[in-house]
């Protein structure tokens, strides 16, 4: 007899399901709008040409492969920071924040849900916007936190429920920790505009919430790496010591190469040493040091100037096609004679789309159309392409007439 | 980590032809891997360790999941005996880690959850060796499907293994009393110059039929330290079984970075997968553990030649990257104060950090210490 006899078999993950269906499916004409990452209009997954740039400058280097201290390459680190607190940061230049290179987006959120395990005692509670990245809840749970929600997408309007995130937020119990989106929500593309984010910064500091901020998607959402991190540096300017989460994995393409970064605002250059100390002591025992080339990759092409600028233009690249995309879609869903109102497909920002579209309607897409996404109604616009818009028009406008 | 006998780093001359290769190949790109790793890494890893022939491979009873690091390993490893061994959540499993060990067991064990970490008698300070009776000692008392770490070759950090003898006899406690071996196999290849030989621990106990898990790291046998690559290699009873730890195992992955890194991953598969680029490494490894055991030998032999006090046989007997000199606290003061050698208080030495320049000087200021220090 087995050890393992009692383990259930873990139910499949809703997203790779989608794409595993996609890749059976015969149809010439099938598209995988269920994929996280970003395609070019040929369909194809793109690699910057900053990044083989930055590789070919690396590989001339000829460094060697000695371990990176725990809390990472501290140029990319650095660079890490300044890229989303902005150079002219109060907390920045005064060195009152600790940043520490993570394993992308999840590893950095995993660090600091521990981190908060750990340290922040006055609540166990985080509360997600409904909805969330599906992945939020699984990591603070397995880091030992509760998880509570506070009403943020409105279906009716596929759009922001600001009075109800503002009367729930107000009502989250004082010092519970609250995590905010700071660019193209995932997965419904709705953000706050900058007035309703001044409200919800007045609010979490009168409630006392601990805030933290998920930035996956910096330049990649508006196409101005200022403008996607303007809520997180706003609520440092009103005083809110948050902490941030950044991944790398879209804004430069290195999904694979797990770039990514746990930053903490503190009240002073002591307190991020000794925060340094406790966040070295989570990591070592969970894979003692992260890896190097997707941190050096992301340093060179932060520090050298010239690659730098080239990244800006085509991250901004990136995003335009996105936006682009959107528009193209709500055009041609007109030109196939809907009546529907789909002004939040071009409302929404970043790679996905919550449509609105109903489980039966995603069921036929899928079944009649070989149109895959996710049954909440989510699509990927970054699997759109200028050759297969019309179709998926017409298929959407198919299954909603 | 290891150093070239200039006592520089050493990027091993076959991953410097296969990042070269993977640079080239513009068919590349960056995408996320599985959530498990790269799947032609992953089988090679485990066929590594279990090797070409092994039956558990042929009976499609072996699972693995690419992790970062050694560590990495460890870690997913323990998160999932944490959560489905010894019942469910059973936090009060009692895991034995041995004395001493490398520091980071015990924090990986108890980061996992698990709220009971105990040792288990394995340096002999006295007869500078194997605590054998010790060892068999606390697993017989042990209470039954207690976990324990056992270190596949090259202890660190007293670079004393079982023989193959001793490990029987380790195996036969283990079973009887229903004990889990995790392997921790982070110099296969590096100890003793061959792959197979430095793996015969982990391969009897699967040829007794042992469900285990072996965590490995590829960090010193690729020299690839700082891309992070590791596997946990999981054996079982049967398909069945190992699908659906393999499955739990993805969850776990999954909020903890979600998916690993690609480079190294590549790099260790496209060598393992080639005949040409898997005999280069395999020569390059044994470069490495080659100089290990000529300076074992000529530290040996000197301090035999100089004189010094004491028997110095366990430096050669010993095995793998680190030797534990049996020099004492203040002796080891003595050797970074005036000699400005720095080695642990616990006598540790790191090999790699001899070479045929500083040989001398090292058995010369060990021959002090142990003359002038009581």
């Amino acid at each position: 007899s087995s050890w393992w006899s009692h383990v259930e078999m873990g139910p499949p993950d809703p997203i790779l399901g989608v794409t595993e269906a996609y890749k059976r499916d015969t149809n010439s004409k099938k598209m995988n709008l269920g994929v996280g990452a970003y395609r070019d209009d040929n369909g194809k997954p793109y690699v910057l040409n900053c990044v083989r740039k930055a590789e070919a400058m690396i590989a001339s280097k000829k460094m060697d492969k000695e371990y990176l201290p725990i809390a990472g390459l501290a140029d990319f680190t650095r660079a890490s920071a300044e890229l989303a607190l902005g150079e002219n940061s109060e907390a920045f230049k005064s060195g009152r924040y600790v940043v520490v290179q993570g394993i992308s987006g999840t590893g950095s959120l995993r660090i600091g849900a521990n981190f908060l395990q750990r340290f922040f005692k006055a609540s166990r509670d985080v509360y997600l916007p409904k909805p969330s990245w599906g992945n939020h809840t699984p990591i603070f749970r397995d880091a030992g936190m509760q998880l509570q929600a506070y009403r943020y997408y409105d279906p009716k309007t596929c759009s922001l429920d600001f009075s109800g995130a503002m009367e729930d937020i107000s009502k989250i119990p004082e010092k519970s920790i609250i995590l905010l989106h700071a660019c193209a929500h995932n997965p419904t593309g709705v953000d706050p505009r900058q007035e309703q984010w001044k409200e919800l910064a007045a609010t979490v500091k009168k409630r006392n919430l601990l805030v933290y901020f998920d930035m996956a998607y910096q330049g990649f959402a508006s196409g101005d790496i200022n403008r996607d991190a303007w809520a997180v540096r706003y609520f440092i300017e009103q005083g809110i010591n948050i902490v941030l989460s950044q991944s790398f994995a879209k804004n430069m393409g290195l999904y694979g190469e797990r770039a990514g970064a746990f930053t903490v605002i503190c009240s002073d250059a002591d307190e991020a040493k000794r925060v340094e100390s406790q966040l070295k002591i989570l990591i070592r025992p969970m894979y003692s040091n992260p890896p190097v080339n997707g941190a050096r990759i992301a340093s060179m092409i932060l520090n050298t100037p010239d690659l730098r600028k080239e990244w800006l233009t085509e991250v901004k690249g990136m995003a335009d096609r996105i936006i682009s995309m959107r528009t193209q879609l709500v055009s041609n869903l007109k030109k196939e004679g809907s009546s529907h109102n789909w002004q939040h497909i071009t409302d929404q920002i970043g790679m996905f789309c919550f449509t609105g579209l109903k489980p039966e309607q995603v069921e036929r897409l899928i079944k009649e159309f070989s149109v895959y996404m996710t049954k909440d109604g989510r699509i990927s616009v970054a699997g759109v392409t200028s050759g297969n818009v019309g179709y998926l028009a017409h298929a959407i406008h198919q299954v909603t007439k | 980590a290891y150093r070239t006998d200039e006592g520089q780093p050493w990027v091993l001359p076959v991953v410097k032809k296969v990042e070269q290769m993977i640079a080239n190949d513009n068919s590349l790109n960056h995408e996320y891997l599985p959530i498990l790793g790269l799947p032609e890494f992953r089988a090679n890893a485990s066929r590594i360790a279990l090797g070409d022939d092994s039956p558990a491979i042929k009976e499609k009873r072996v699972g693995s999941v690419q992790c970062l690091g050694g560590t990495g390993a460890l870690r997913i490893g323990a998160e999932f005996l944490r959560r489905w061994y010894n019942g469910n959540n059973n936090t009060a499993t009692p895991v034995y880690v041995s004395a001493p060990s490398w520091e980071n067991h015990n924090s990986v064990f108890m980061d996992a959850g698990f709220k009971d970490i105990r040792t288990y008698h394995y340096w002999d300070a006295a007869k500078r060796g194997l605590d054998l009776q010790g060892l068999l000692n606390d697993m017989e008392q042990a209470p039954e499907f207690s976990i324990f770490i056992l270190h596949a070759c090259a202890h660190n950090p007293t670079g004393t293994d079982p023989t193959p003898e001793q490990w029987k006899q380790i195996a036969g406690v283990m079973k009887r009393r229903s004990l889990f071996p995790f392997f921790d196999s982070a110099y296969q290849g590096f100890a003793s110059g061959s792959l197979d030989k430095d793996a015969w621990a982990v391969r009897y106990f699967v040829s007794e039929g042992f469900e285990l898990f072996c965590a490995q790291s590829f960090s010193k046998n690729f020299g690839l330290y700082n891309e992070r690559v590791g596997n946990l290699t999981v054996v079982g009873k049967d398909a069945d079984n190992v699908q659906r730890v393999l499955s739990q195992m993805e969850k776990i992955v999954r909020t903890t970075w979600s998916n690993p890194p690609s480079q190294g991953a590549r790099i260790v598969a496209t060598t393992l997968c080639s005949p040409q680029l898997f005999d280069e490494w395999k020569s390059n490894v044994k470069t490495m553990a080659d100089r290990v055991l000529l300076m074992r030998s000529e530290l040996r032999s000197r301090l035999e030649a100089l004189g010094t006090p004491g028997t110095w046989n366990h430096i050669t007997d010993q095995i793998g990257m680190f030797s534990f000199t049996g020099l004492n606290p203040k002796q080891v003061e003595y050797m970074v104060k005036e000699k400005h050698i720095y080695l642990m208080a616990s006598g540790r030495i790191n090999m790699c950090g001899l070479t045929t320049k500083n040989l001398d000087y090292v058995a010369k200021s060990i021959h002090e210490a142990v003359t002038k220090i009581q």
